[in-house]
């Protein structure tokens, strides 16, 4: 079964984002996600420094089966990405709360992430889609 | 079929306690994978792997007119056959386009024809048209079998499958060609690339079948990891590859159409008869060394026109993507395609791309 972390918020499109200590959010996939995915085996990310709106594609995750955009839960500045996803796009599978994030924003307004689904709420939504 | 529950093959339990993870597929419940297509897909490439494909339809031809009849709904001529041994064959509508793909065996009452399960009900509703049109096939019989069906795949599979159970013959059993073994019909076939045996035999067989050669160390893998083997073996995928649209002469199946004898009228002849030899289009293998993931119905660009993929994904024996596309003729060396706005450089290969454990592409 799927963990689902209560410290991140989640989207319905299965990204999660967590409120760092220096202000920014770390983007990354959730458990159920990847999980729904396979082995995944290419991400594409956002570039360093572009500017996002929440809602935008940001990137494109690959399994072995599928392609799927993934967009950003909030507004903002990318300023960092994940580079170890470019040689070992399996730690998505692996760890997807932790080694295997997507990228980071400098927010422009952090009260976006309160239009954001609680573990529970986004629990649900996943059981929902099952059915 | 989507809205109706989803049928389950006699192995449904095994799957769950395999951990498999279960899609629909074509109205089937059958596993993706058990946890990691790559490690399926490795094994069968280096040890030995087995499928599920009960989901297949079974569908037994007999009776006097039998032998005309398949002679005039397929490309491939049944009249090669010996007993027991098998063919490949498309079956073309009258415009020359693929109704399926499939494999037909000479049984001693007749044929059995093991066709998509994604194309069941065109291919019996085809089946009966046809059964009707002429008073010369009146006694043609077809009956759909309620079969399972287990593929035994990867260079280990003979032995593993003799570690449980001895079968006569086994050993000398050339590809192409089955044997009965009590009530299994054992054929040397199979959809990856590596040897093995395709078994079709009772549904109430099949559990403890499976269970034996889960002890003994066959892994089961899923649907995804059938593909990548499929697609790295150069082997079409009936509705990506092949479709009613096409003509097989664009599938790089030409070869399994027998143009002799010339008087055997199949269906689809007359239409792509003209074109033999002069087929504008080619399937064709791409790999794409760079990073990403070549997909279907992404466009190709070469320098003498445009194509389309019509399967991709990433090998795991090559480490990058590979594809089947369908391209003109005369485009070799390198091309182009189009994936989310952005030219990639590929290069034209000749599949298959891997074969018996072996890397064929440069």
């Amino acid at each position: 079964m799927s963990d689902f972390p209560a410290e991140v918020k989640y989207l319905s499109t299965h990204e999660w984002a967590r409120l760092e200590e220096d202000g920014s959010v770390t983007v990354g996939i959730s458990d159920h996600a990847q999980n729904a995915l396979g082995d995944v085996v290419y991400v594409e990310l956002p570039e360093q420094d572009q500017q996002i709106s929440a809602g935008d594609e940001a990137g494109v995750v690959e399994s072995v089966k599928a392609a799927s955009d993934i967009y950003s839960p909030v507004s903002g500045t990318v300023v960092a990405t994940n580079p170890a996803l470019e040689d070992e796009p399996e730690k998505v599978n692996q760890d997807p709360f932790g080694e295997g994030w997507f990228f980071r924003i400098e927010p422009n307004d952090i009260g976006e992430l309160e239009d954001m689904l609680d573990a529970e709420a986004y629990q649900e939504a996943c059981e929902e889609e099952e059915h | 079929m989507s809205s109706q529950t989803p049928l389950q093959t006699p192995l449904y339990e095994q799957h769950l306690l395999a951990g498999g993870k279960m899609v629909d597929f074509a109205g089937w419940s059958m596993p993706v994978n058990y946890g990691s297509q790559i490690e399926e897909h490795i094994a069968v490439r280096t040890a030995a792997g087995m499928f599920d494909v009960s989901h297949m339809t079974v569908i037994d031809v007999t009776g006097e007119g039998a032998k005309p009849f398949l002679r005039r709904l397929l490309a491939n001529d049944v009249d090669k056959l010996v007993l027991y041994a098998a063919l490949y064959s498309a079956m073309l509508n009258e415009q020359g386009g693929v109704i399926d793909d499939l494999i037909v065996y000479q049984m001693p009452t007749g044929y059995r024809c093991v066709v998509n399960a994604s194309t069941r009900d065109k291919v019996l509703a085809w089946f009966n048209q046809h059964a009707t049109s002429d008073t010369k096939y009146s006694n043609v019989q077809y009956v759909e079998q309620d079969l399972a069906m287990i593929a035994i795949q990867g260079p280990l599979a003979l032995s593993k499958l003799s570690e449980i159970e001895s079968v006569a013959g086994i050993d000398t059993l050339k590809p192409f060609n089955a044997l009965m073994h009590n009530d299994w019909l054992i054929g040397r076939t199979g959809y990856t690339g590596e040897d093995g045996v395709e078994i079709i035999l009772p549904g109430d067989q099949s559990v403890h079948l499976w269970q034996r050669l889960v002890a003994v160390g066959v892994l089961p893998a899923g649907l995804g990891a059938r593909d990548t083997l499929r697609l790295e073996a150069g082997l079409n995928l009936y509705g990506q590859d092949l479709d009613e649209e096409t003509s097989p002469l664009a599938s790089n199946i030409g070869w399994t159409i027998a143009w002799e004898p010339q008087q055997r009228m199949f269906i689809g002849r007359e239409t792509i008869e003209p074109q033999r030899g002069k087929c504008p289009m080619k399937l064709t293998g791409l790999v794409m060394r760079d990073k990403g993931i070549l997909r279907h119905g992404q466009k190709v660009i070469t320098q003498v026109g445009a194509g389309v993929i019509t399967s991709g994904t990433y090998s795991p024996t090559l480490e990058y993507s590979i594809a089947l596309a369908r391209i003109p003729k005369a485009a070799t060396g390198k091309c182009q395609v189009e994936i989310r706005g952005k030219l990639k450089t590929v290069e034209i290969v000749k599949p298959p791309f891997v074969r018996n454990g072996k890397i064929l592409v440069a």
